[in-house]
């Protein structure tokens, strides 16, 4: 498996304990601890993923996801210190797969890069549709038409669950843990950002969601149209 | 008693009237009494109705008090002026008729026949008298023969008139207490030849030839000479029609002057309700949180004064909120930085506890059993410190609801996975009575399920390791759940003191879950964010009650509950045994009792 993680973190302590636990678990880390330098970083090392603290000195967590977005899909886990919803939402709408609250528990953190790097086995051949978007599942490419569509692979992950039942109502819960790999209840929130900002991307009006339709008080499903 | 009877009596005829008359009148009735309750409510509600209303009634009772003295006083006037010109036309009348030689018989009558001319002589008499007196006005002038031998056979009628009134008026009669009065003068004339008869005066009812009234009138006589009387008889015709007049004006100037006054009043109440009203809108405004809302301040007087007090009033207070806000919001960020400034070298600190805690084997036993408790007394110290943050952002009130449609049932059994695994260690067990059919709420999931994981640890924690029984109902407008223990309890008056910042039931028990002691404080608060309630309800020695009752709609305010808050008495009395009658009516899909 490889290993390769980026620690965005101005916290000398937090990233040394950081690169002894993720060494422990026989990852690669690099470390970075201003914002400004993240990007350029990022762009040498290509790391697998990136863990990011949402406050960091210089430009922000959030701009340096963002940018990060902006030119790859790899997995973002964020850590952060604030619970407040406005920071959370704010963090997964600028492009984070995932988000872990300090304090968090060695056996935690290292769960979660795990689930976020276990996705890049490789899959089956397999092609699924839902309404008029076609997936390729082992060519990792979402297309309408002709036209590719650029999905993130935590976005794809969603589509693909959804689009592998179509008719079945997916709660909250079960697309956490299908696609996040929770074990028990977490924030639910995670869940909606990344509908939304799938739904931003496939459908012709993400206002009136065509391909991931919302059921009230239930979950989420595969639309038909 | 005499009211009675006549509300009975009224009842009787209305119970003899016909159906329709009978909803008639009681409409009336209806329409009586509102319009009464709704003029009762517009004068308790309105200073200027009151004002307005009270000046207009006073105002009439002075004019109708001042008028009808003035009318009085007027008619007395009126009256003595008619006595004067009358008894001085009569005692002219008098010295004119006799001064006439053609009526010397009226001194002295033939003695054989004193009644043969007479008719001829009164007329005569009558007819001088009445040219005597001019055109001035309508009046009637009548001779009366007054002889006391006088043919009482004879059909000659003793009075001869002579008058001005069109269609003419005759005389049959008169007053007898100015015939008398007359009668008297003449008596004394005829014993003293020197005597100047008076003229006597009394007011009566003048009577036309067809028996109609022709009003009041003023009848003045004066002796003729020994035989005859001579009358006047003057109709208060012109009085009167004065007198009217006079009402009249009176009567109109009192009411347009009434109105008028009332407008006034009108206008000056408005001048000084107007403003308090622009006052009692501005305080709503102001208390419905338009801060900037200010008064317009004209002129220097009084109204001006309310108007600047008012204003510095809402500066003051909004200089106090803006403050406030500050404060909230340095708080807010304090709590944010501290947060972060407590979290991130918490997060190393853990890290390195659970590297130590894993390789504790490898360690000797003090080093190896420090690593445990440092392990343990973290999870205390971060529980400690999320709750903490939790409250001083209720404090700030900084906490926002996230509500959701979500159904509470599985809210309940996903929150009691905590509590049954304490529960099954205890020996006791949770037993669910949830509707099949679901409970579906708007609510904040990560709060309700953080209320019900802390009711529920806390019922087992107390529950002595008796069962625990969790009841969800709903109803139109709220999703309730209760937890039943029947523990320790909770001595009278702590219903209210288990929901205070780190108090405890008993100061000298041990905790064995390490609960922060803020656990229900926060719950409490998290209920009321929802506009919910959290109760409690416990008696020593018989277990508790708590019981979350929720709005369906985030923001709707609460009735009542769909459950009771206390068990009932049957359950009591029967003892707890741990799963006694619980009240299940409302609820179906109850979960075996096993």
């Amino acid at each position: 498996m490889k290993g390769r993680v980026l620690v965005v973190d101005d916290d000398a302590a937090l990233a040394e304990m950081l690169g002894i636990v993720l060494r422990g678990e026989g990852f690669e880390p690099t470390f970075v601890a201003d914002g400004d330098k993240a990007v350029e970083v990022f762009r040498d090392s290509r790391p697998d993923l990136v863990l990011l603290d949402l406050m960091l000195p210089g430009s922000d967590g959030i701009d340096v996801c963002r940018q990060i977005r902006a030119e790859s899909g790899v997995p973002i886990v964020m850590l952060t210190a604030k619970s407040d919803t406005v920071d959370v939402v704010l963090g997964l709408e600028s492009g984070a797969d995932d988000y872990i609250m300090k304090p968090f528990k060695s056996k935690e953190l290292v769960a979660r890069v795990r689930a976020r790097l276990r996705r890049t086995d490789e899959p089956a051949p397999e092609m699924l549709q839902i309404g008029d978007i076609a997936i390729d599942v082992a060519g990792h490419s979402v297309k309408r038409g002709a036209e590719t569509l650029n999905l993130t692979p935590l976005e794809f992950d969603l589509l693909v669950a959804l689009a592998r039942k179509p008719r079945q109502v997916f709660t909250r819960e079960v697309l956490l843990e299908q696609v996040w790999g929770y074990r028990h209840a977490a924030d639910t929130r995670l869940v909606n950002v990344h509908v939304q900002r799938l739904r931003a991307k496939i459908e012709k009006d993400p206002e009136h969601p065509e391909i991931v339709v919302t059921v009230r008080g239930v979950g989420y499903k595969a639309g038909t149209a | 008693m005499t009211a009675f009877r006549q509300s009975s009596f009224g009842r009787a005829v209305i119970r003899r009237l016909p159906g329709r008359v009978k909803r008639g009148l009681r409409a009336a009735r209806r329409w009586q009494r509102r319009a009464v309750a709704r003029l009762g409510t517009h004068w308790r509600r309105s200073l200027q109705f009151r004002v307005v209303s009270t000046t207009l009634v006073l105002c009439v009772l002075v004019i109708a008090v001042l008028g009808f003295f003035l009318v009085q006083t007027i008619a007395a006037a009126l009256l003595t002026s008619a006595e004067k010109s009358a008894t001085a036309q009569a005692a002219a009348g008098r010295s004119t008729v006799l001064g006439l030689s053609s009526v010397l018989v009226l001194q002295q009558p033939e003695a054989d026949s004193p009644t043969a001319n007479a008719p001829y002589v009164a007329q005569v008499a009558a007819r001088t008298a009445l040219e005597q007196g001019g055109s001035a006005g309508n009046y009637l002038v009548a001779v009366y023969l007054t002889d006391p031998e006088a043919d009482p056979q004879a059909d000659s009628v003793p009075w001869v008139a002579e008058n001005s009134f069109s269609p003419s008026a005759t005389i049959s009669s008169g007053p007898t207490g100015l015939l008398a009065g007359v009668t008297q003068e003449q008596q004394d004339e005829k014993y003293d030849n020197q005597y100047v008869p008076v003229p006597q005066y009394e007011a009566t009812t003048l009577v036309g030839n067809d028996g109609q009234s022709l009003g009041p009138a003023l009848a003045v006589g004066v002796p003729l000479g020994p035989y005859y009387q001579l009358y006047y008889v003057y109709p208060f015709t012109s009085e009167q029609a004065f007198l009217l007049l006079v009402q009249r004006v009176l009567v109109g100037a009192g009411l347009a002057l009434a109105v008028l006054l009332a407008a006034i009043a009108s206008l000056v109440t408005r001048w000084v309700v107007l403003p308090v009203r622009h006052a009692a809108q501005a305080a709503q405004r102001l208390s419905a949180g338009h801060l900037e809302e200010r008064m317009r301040v004209l002129g220097v007087d009084d109204l001006a004064a309310l108007a600047t007090s008012f204003n510095e009033m809402a500066s003051s207070l909004q200089g106090k909120l803006r403050e406030l806000e500050e404060l909230s919001k340095v708080q807010r960020q304090f709590v944010s930085d501290v947060s972060h400034e407590l979290r991130t070298p918490l997060a190393t600190i853990k890290m390195a506890a659970d590297l130590l805690f894993e390789s504790r084997e490898k360690l000797d036993p003090g080093p190896a059993r420090s690593a445990e408790l440092l392990q343990s007394q973290l999870e205390r110290f971060e529980t400690l410190l999320v709750d903490l943050l939790e409250i001083s952002r209720y404090d700030a009130g900084a906490a926002t609801l996230d509500a959701d449609l979500v159904d509470v049932c599985d809210l309940v059994r996903n929150s009691a996975g905590d509590a049954q695994q304490l529960a099954e260690r205890r020996g006791g067990r949770i037993e669910f009575r949830l509707p099949a059919t679901g409970c579906f709420a708007e609510v904040d999931r990560r709060r309700v399920e953080r209320i019900l994981r802390n009711i529920l640890v806390n019922a087992v924690e107390h529950g002595e390791g008796k069962d625990v029984v969790v009841t969800t109902a709903m109803d139109n407008d709220a999703v309730a759940v209760s937890v039943r223990d029947y523990g320790v309890g909770l001595r009278p008056g702590d219903e209210q003191q288990v929901f205070e910042r780190f108090w405890r039931a008993d100061a000298s028990r041990a905790r064995t879950t390490g609960g922060t002691g803020l656990g229900l404080a926060i719950s409490l608060e998290d209920a009321h964010l929802h506009g919910g309630w959290l109760q409690a309800w416990g008696e020593r020695g018989k277990g508790s009650v708590f019981r979350l009752t929720l709005p369906k709609l985030a923001g709707q305010e609460l009735a009542g509950s769909p459950l009771p808050l206390d068990p009932d008495d049957a359950e009591l009395t029967s003892g707890s045994s741990g799963t006694g009658p619980y009240p299940t009516a409302k609820i179906t899909g109850t979960i075996s009792h096993g």
